[in-house]
C-alpha cells in the first residue's frame, strides 16, 4: 500500500535545477501566440478569398496613408484663388476662366453658349458670339476628366474638387467610421453577452429582451430620424451605429458562444480558486469569447460602412467629406443618368465602397472558417 | 402550435408598445419642445404660444404625455396633422403609402428567398465547378455592393440607356388624364388580386394534399391548381376596362422590384450554400445514397428541406437589409411609398408625419418578424414542442 504512495521516480533522479533555463512569462507567451497564429494563418490561407479580402483592406490602408503625404508634398501648393486645388472641398469651384462665346459648344472648358452666358452676364444686353466672358470654371460647366492648369488623375466633381484627392480622403473616413463603429458595437456585444450568458437569471432576460427589441427597431430609418434632428458627425455616428449593431444580434450570438465556455471545467476551478466574478468573465471568459468577437468586428465594420454611405448619400450627415457624399453630390447635380460619360463622378466612389465592404466580408468569412471547425474543408 | 403563435403574438405587441416608447423618448431628447417651432414667428403673440403649449398638452407631466402618445398611436389612429402639407392627416397620408411599400417589400422578399434558395441549393451541390465559383463571386458582388450606387446604375441602364422602362415614379401622368380611376383604386384592386390568387392556390394546396398520397400526382396537381388560377386572374384583367392603367402600374414596378430582389438574393444564395454543404455532411444523407435514393431527391427531399431552416432564421436578420435598401429604392425610383415620405418628411422637417411613418415602418418590421417566427416552427418541430 506505501510503495503507491511515492513519488514516481526516473526521471525526477535525473531532475537538475541547474540545467533549466529560465524563461520569462513574456517569451512563453510569446511564442505559443506565435505558433497559434501560424497554425491559424495556415487555415486563413486556405481560402483565397480571405488573401485577396486582406489585399484590398491593405491597398485602402494605403490610400489612407497616402492622402496626408500627398497634400503634404506634391499637392502642397497648387493654389488657385488663394485655395489649394487638390483641397477635399474647396477645390477649383473658386477658378474664374474667360470664356469664348459659340453657338455650338464643342470645349465646355473655353467655350459657352449664347444662352449660358445670358444667364451668367447682368442680363441687360444679350451677348454676341465671339465675345469672351468671364465664368467660374467647374460650376455651371459639367466636370472634366483632364486637368486644366494640374492635373487630375480622376477629374473633377461638379464643384471642380479633386476627385482622386476626395477618393483617399474618404479611404481615412471610412477607416476611422469603421474602426470606431465596430470596436464600440464589438465591445458592447461582448460584454453584454458575457454578462448575460455568465449570471443568468433576471440581468440575462433583461439583456435578452433588449437584444430582441434592438434587432426589431430598423437602423436606417432610424438613423434617418436621428440625423433630421440632430447635427450627427462621423464619431457620433460610428458610435451609435456601434450600440444599435452591438445591443443587437452580436450580443446573442456572443452569449451563446459564452455560455458553452461557462460550463467548461476550468471555470469551476477558477472560481473554487477564489476568482470574483470580474476575473473569471475577463480572464477566462472573454479570451475565449474573443476570436468569434474579432470575426463579428469584420462583419460590423461592413454595416457601418454602408449605413455612413447611405446616410451621406441621402445628405443626411454633417461630415466633411466621404465616398457617400461624392455620390451624393453627382446625384444631386443631376448626373445620375449621365452612367458612363461621366464615370468618374460615381464608379470610383462607388466602387471603392463596394471593394472596401467586400474586403472585410471576405475576410470576415474566411476567419469564419478559422473560428468554426465544421466550415472548414479539411 | 397556436400555444406558440399567441405566444409570439403577446411578446411582439409587447415590443411594439415599448418601440412606440422609445420613439416618445427620441422626440422629448430634442432641446426645447414641439411648440419652439413657432417661437420664431413674429405674428404670433406671447398668450397664443401658452395656449399652444396647453393644447398640445405640453404642460401635463411627462409620464401623461407618453400615455397619450400611446393611446393616439394604438387605438385612436391619431398620429397628428402634417406641418407640410397642412392639413392632411398623417395617418392618410402614411396609409396611402403603405401599400405600395408593402408591395414592393413583399414581392422582392418572397422573390429573392425564392430565387436565392433555389440557387443556393444547385451551386452547394455542385461544389468546385466554375459554376459555383462564379455564381459566389457575383453573389458576393451583390451582397456587398454599394446599394444606391447599384439602384442608380440600374435605372441609368434600363431606364435611360435601354429605355425600356419609365425613369422612376409610380404612374406615367400623361396616361392617367382622364382617367376615371384613382391610381390607388386600381393599385389596391392589382394587389387584392395577387392575394386571392395565393390564397385560393394555398387552400387548394391543402385539398390536394388531403386527398392524394401519391407524391408525383400531388406535385402535378400543385401545377395544374396555380396555372390555371395564374389563368383565371389574367382573363379577369385582360377584361378589365383598368386593364391599360394597371400595365402602367405593372411597368413601373419592373425596376425597382428587380433591383431590391438582386441585392438580397444574393444573401440568400450565400447562405443557404453554406447551410446546404453543412447539411451534406450529416449521416442521414450518406444513408440514403447507400439506399440508392435518386440524387435529385436528396438534393431537394433530403438535404434542402433540413437546409431551409438555418436560411428561414437569417431572414429575420435580413429584414433590417430589405428594409433599408426599401428606403433607398423609394428614393432613388421616386417611388412614393413610406420610405420616401420619412425622407421627405425630415427634409421638410415635418415632424408628426416623420415620426409616424417610423413608427408604421417599426409596426411593418415587427410584423415581419412574427411571420418569419411562425413559419420557423411551423418548419421545425422542436422549436413548437419547446414552445
Amino acid at each position: 500500500m506505501a510503495d503507491t504512495l511515492t513519488p514516481p521516480t526516473g526521471e525526477l533522479e535525473n531532475f537538475d535545477p541547474q540545467r533549466v533555463v529560465e524563461e520569462p512569462l513574456w517569451r512563453v507567451r510569446l511564442r505559443l501566440g506565435w505558433r497559434s497564429f501560424r497554425r491559424n494563418w495556415a487555415l486563413f490561407n486556405d481560402n483565397k478569398m480571405g488573401v485577396v479580402g486582406l489585399a484590398i483592406i491593405a491597398l485602402f490602408g494605403l490610400m489612407a496613408l497616402a492622402h496626408p503625404i500627398l497634400m503634404a508634398t506634391i499637392w502642397s501648393n497648387h493654389l488657385e484663388g488663394g485655395k489649394n486645388v487638390y483641397d477635399i472641398r474647396a477645390g477649383a469651384d473658386s477658378i474664374i476662366v474667360t470664356k469664348t462665346i459659340v453657338e455650338e459648344v464643342t470645349d465646355p472648358l473655353t467655350e459657352i453658349s449664347q444662352i449660358e452666358a445670358m444667364f451668367l452676364g447682368t442680363g441687360v444686353n444679350i451677348p454676341e458670339i465671339g465675345d469672351t466672358i468671364e465664368s467660374p470654371l467647374a460650376n455651371p460647366a459639367p466636370p472634366v476628366f483632364s486637368g486644366v492648369k494640374h492635373p487630375h488623375i480622376l477629374g473633377t466633381d461638379p464643384f471642380g474638387g479633386d476627385v482622386f484627392s476626395q477618393l483617399l480622403f474618404g479611404a481615412r473616413a471610412a477607416f476611422l467610421l469603421g474602426a470606431i463603429a465596430a470596436i464600440s458595437s464589438v465591445a458592447l456585444a461582448t460584454l453584454v453577452g458575457t454578462i448575460s450568458a455568465y449570471f443568468g437569471g433576471v440581468i440575462d432576460t433583461l439583456l435578452m429582451r433588449l437584444a430582441d427589441l434592438v434587432i426589431l427597431i430598423p437602423l436606417l430609418p432610424l438613423l434617418i430620424v436621428v440625423s433630421g434632428f440632430w447635427n450627427v458627425e462621423l464619431t457620433m455616428l460610428g458610435i451609435l451605429i456601434g450600440i444599435l449593431s452591438g445591443l443587437g444580434g452580436t450580443a446573442i450570438i456572443l452569449k451563446s458562444q459564452a455560455l458553452s465556455v461557462k460550463v467548461k471545467p476550468f471555470i469551476d476551478a477558477a472560481r473554487i480558486a477564489g476568482g470574483g466574478h470580474w476575473r473569471i468573465i475577463t480572464r477566462h471568459i472573454i479570451p475565449n469569447v474573443l476570436p468569434l468577437s474579432f470575426l463579428y468586428m469584420m462583419f460590423a465594420v461592413t454595416g457601418a460602412i454602408f449605413t455612413e454611405a447611405a446616410l451621406s448619400f441621402l445628405g443626411l450627415l454633417n461630415i466633411q467629406q466621404s465616398w457617400g457624399i461624392m455620390i451624393n453630390i453627382a446625384h444631386t447635380q443631376g448626373y445620375t443618368l449621365e452612367g458612363f460619360d461621366v464615370w468618374w463622378l460615381m464608379f470610383p466612389a462607388g466602387l471603392a465602397i463596394t471593394l472596401f465592404s467586400a474586403g472585410f466580408f471576405l475576410v470576415g468569412r474566411a476567419m469564419d472558417e478559422v473560428v468554426n471547425p465544421r466550415l472548414r474543408k479539411r | 402550435m397556436v400555444k406558440y403563435i399567441a405566444k409570439r403574438f403577446g411578446q411582439i405587441f409587447i415590443l411594439f408598445y415599448v418601440f412606440l416608447a422609445l420613439l416618445f423618448l427620441l422626440l422629448d431628447l430634442q432641446p426645447g419642445d414641439i411648440s419652439q417651432q413657432f417661437v420664431g414667428n413674429p405674428n404670433i403673440p406671447p398668450e397664443a404660444k401658452v395656449i399652444m403649449v396647453r393644447q398640445l398638452g405640453l404642460d401635463q407631466p411627462k409620464i401623461v404625455q407618453l400615455g397619450h402618445h400611446l393611446w393616439n398611436y394604438s387605438f385612436g389612429m391619431d398620429m397628428g396633422v402634417s406641418w407640410s402639407s397642412y392639413p392632411r392627416e398623417v395617418a392618410d397620408i402614411l396609409f396611402t403609402a403603405l401599400p405600395r411599400t408593402v408591395f414592393l417589400f413583399l414581392t422582392a422578399t418572397v422573390l429573392s428567398f425564392w430565387l436565392g434558395f433555389y440557387t443556393g441549393k444547385l451551386v452547394a451541390w455542385r461544389r468546385g465547378t466554375v459554376v459555383e465559383k462564379s455564381v459566389m463571386v457575383t453573389s458576393i458582388f451583390f451582397w456587398t455592393v454599394f446599394y444606391p450606387w447599384f439602384a442608380i446604375l440600374m435605372l441609368w441602364f434600363f431606364a435611360s440607356q435601354l429605355g425600356w422602362f419609365p425613369i422612376g415614379k409610380f404612374i406615367t401622368v400623361e396616361t392617367w388624364i382622364g382617367s376615371p380611376f384613382s391610381a390607388d383604386s386600381v393599385f389596391i384592386l392589382m394587389l387584392t388580386s395577387i392575394a386571392a390568387v395565393t390564397l385560393v392556390y394555398g387552400i387548394l394546396r391543402l385539398v390536394i394534399d388531403r386527398s392524394t398520397d401519391d407524391p408525383r400526382s400531388r406535385q402535378n396537381l400543385h401545377r395544374i391548381a396555380l396555372w390555371s388560377l395564374i389563368a383565371v386572374a389574367t382573363v379577369f384583367w385582360a377584361f378589365n376596362s383598368r386593364r391599360t392603367y394597371a400595365m402602367d402600374i405593372l411597368w413601373h414596378t419592373v425596376v425597382p422590384v428587380l433591383t431590391l430582389t438582386l441585392v438580397n438574393f444574393a444573401g440568400t444564395t450565400l447562405l443557404t450554400r453554406s447551410s446546404m454543404l453543412e447539411t451534406l455532411r450529416e449521416d442521414y444523407i450518406l444513408t440514403a445514397r447507400a439506399k440508392g435514393v435518386p440524387e435529385s431527391t436528396i438534393r431537394d427531399r433530403h438535404a434542402a428541406r433540413n437546409a431551409m431552416l438555418p436560411v428561414t432564421t437569417s431572414l429575420v436578420l435580413q429584414l433590417a437589409v430589405v428594409i433599408a435598401g426599401g428606403v433607398i429604392t423609394e428614393q432613388i425610383f421616386s417611388w412614393p411609398g413610406l420610405g420616401r415620405a420619412l425622407l421627405g418628411a425630415i427634409t421638410a422637417e415635418d415632424i408628426p408625419v416623420a415620426m409616424g411613418a417610423l413608427a408604421l415602418i417599426g409596426v411593418l418590421s415587427l410584423l415581419a418578424h412574427l411571420v418569419a417566427d411562425i413559419t420557423y416552427a411551423f418548419l421545425d418541430p422542436r422549436i413548437r414542442v419547446q414552445g
